[in-house]
């Protein structure tokens, strides 16, 4: 099965990307389903499962971090799309905190960022771009040619390895070789009882556990064990 | 290396096949796209941009040196040769100009002179554009109408050095248009304008005639139309000159619009 798991800030167009991708799945006969994660509202399933008729459905993280939400229904998730008769699974997930990343070994990883957010945003994103396959770069109509180089040049110095594609989401222009990433990233194979092969995250999840989380509320690292951090450490963090 | 850049006529807005079958720009052309309002002036630049392959509404094709363009324009926007200057485009970072212009030379180019000199000649190209000076160290996002446009043209035309430029109603940006047109033609390019000013056409090499949807004709300027230009191009100076006078609170007689008024 295909697996796409695309991530992004809020209001990129992670849903139009993903609207386009599907269209030309349909269009080469593959049948995809779709799972929105969201903290609290999301209706893209209802618009996903109206416009095409596939099976779509979502799920509210709440007051867990979407992306470890991920990680606990991605396995039923893809039982679920196995057992609808599908042939690709299109995760959309809203990554927050900006610790860590939604992607797996298999399949193929998207990070949606839209030009217009600002000429750094390449550098804060962290392991949401870093561990992608694809930056697709959406709004590009709405900026200078100028900003957009310089745009894309962030991204490749943040993440070299990562492929940039430019799109124009409303139109689905530049959408194509999207979608040949799609048709070429490594599937995620089920075993005869509909069981998918184990799957791990690329990246690591960020600490889970420290004094902080447990209730110590005194400033200082002086104060604190395990994890700490003084204001003189800096490291850019990719997520590995 | 481009050379030339064709323009296939596709299906126009009915999807009737659009008159005009093949129009061939070649590297110093000046062109301008003219038609009314809503006669698919910007979809034809639009479509030009996009590498049009049959796969956008108006069903055009864009060639460059006669072939289908390598996707390697599309891929990297330091290898697209075409600059695109709308009615809309605009600076979004609130960088310093000197800042963002820096960092865009050096996207661009090597960093053998540390793009310093690329940075003043934008400057120079643009402030000869837009009659009040940028500041360089303003945020881009504090510049005028006239002054972000002056800048956007000088990027593109300087920086970026693209071999194709279109520039979508610049006339309407309150700069200076036939020093634009002067600076523009000194450097060798192919230039397109879609333009509603008859000075900018009748400077141009020829004219695209649009009419709903459809390129319905090519004009090349002729001998007669090249006369006519320096008696536009008077009357225009004349308006230009009282508008500024206007501009500056001063009144004005008849005196300025001397054998006319």
């Amino acid at each position: 099965m295909k697996l796409v798991i695309c991530a992004g800030p809020a209001t990129t167009g992670k849903t139009s990307v993903l609207r386009h991708v599907t269209r030309r799945l349909l269009s080469g006969g593959l049948r995809p389903a779709f799972l929105k994660i969201d903290v609290q509202f999301a209706e893209e399933d209802a618009q996903f499962s109206e416009e095409f008729g596939i099976p779509a459905r979502k799920t509210y993280s709440g007051e867990l971090c979407p992306d470890h939400c991920n990680v606990m229904v991605l396995g039923d998730a893809l039982r679920w799309a196995h057992r609808e008769g599908c042939d690709a699974l299109l995760v959309e997930t809203a990554g927050l905190c900006l610790r860590c990343s939604p992607y797996v070994d298999r399949g193929l990883g998207i990070v949606v960022l839209e030009a217009t957010s600002g000429m750094n945003l390449p550098y804060k994103v962290g392991p949401m771009l870093s561990l992608s396959d694809v930056a697709v770069v959406t709004k590009i109509d709405r900026v200078s040619q100028a900003e957009r180089e310089v745009f894309r040049a962030g991204i490749q110095d943040a993440a070299p390895s990562v492929r940039i594609r430019e799109v124009n989401a409303l139109h689905g222009i530049g959408i194509d070789p999207l979608w040949e990433h799609v048709l070429q990233a490594p599937e995620v194979c089920f075993d005869g009882n509909g069981e998918p092969e184990r799957l791990m995250l690329r990246g690591n999840p960020p600490v889970g556990t420290c004094t902080i989380c447990v209730g110590k509320r005194e400033i200082g690292w002086q104060s604190h064990f395990g994890v700490v951090r003084p204001l003189e450490q800096q490291i850019f963090y990719r997520g590995e | 290396m481009v050379r030339s850049i064709s323009i296939l006529g596709g299906g126009g807005r009915d999807a009737v096949a659009e008159p005009v079958r093949r129009v061939d720009l070649k590297m110093g052309d000046v062109v301008s796209i003219v038609g009314p309002t809503g006669s698919g002036k910007t979809t034809l630049i639009n479509d030009i941009e996009l590498f049009a392959n049959g796969n956008t509404p108006t069903g055009r094709r864009v060639l460059i040196n006669g072939e289908v363009p390598p996707p390697e324009y599309r891929d990297d926007p330091c290898r697209h040769p075409i600059a695109l200057i709308t009615q809309h485009t605009t600076f979004l970072s609130d960088m310093a100009v000197w800042d963002f212009l820096h960092t865009h030379a050096r996207v661009r180019r090597d960093a053998a002179d540390d793009g310093r000199r690329t940075v003043e000649r934008t400057l120079e190209f643009a402030n000869q554009l837009t009659g009040e000076p940028i500041a360089t160290g303003s945020r881009m996002t504090e510049l005028s109408g006239g002054q972000t446009r002056a800048l956007l043209i000088a990027d593109a035309t300087v920086i970026c050095d693209t071999p194709i430029v279109l520039l979508d109603e610049v006339e309407n940006a309150g700069i200076h248009r036939t020093r634009a047109l002067e600076l523009l033609r000194e450097h060798r390019k192919i230039f397109i304008f879609v333009t509603h000013d008859p000075r900018i056409a009748l400077l141009s090499d020829f004219r695209i005639v649009m009419q709903g949807g459809a390129m319905t004709g090519v004009l090349d300027t002729d001998e007669q139309e090249r006369r006519l230009c320096h008696a536009v191009g008077r009357i225009d100076d004349m308006l230009g000159s009282l508008r500024e006078h206007i501009r500056q609170g001063l009144r004005v007689s008849s005196a300025e619009l001397e054998g006319i008024a």
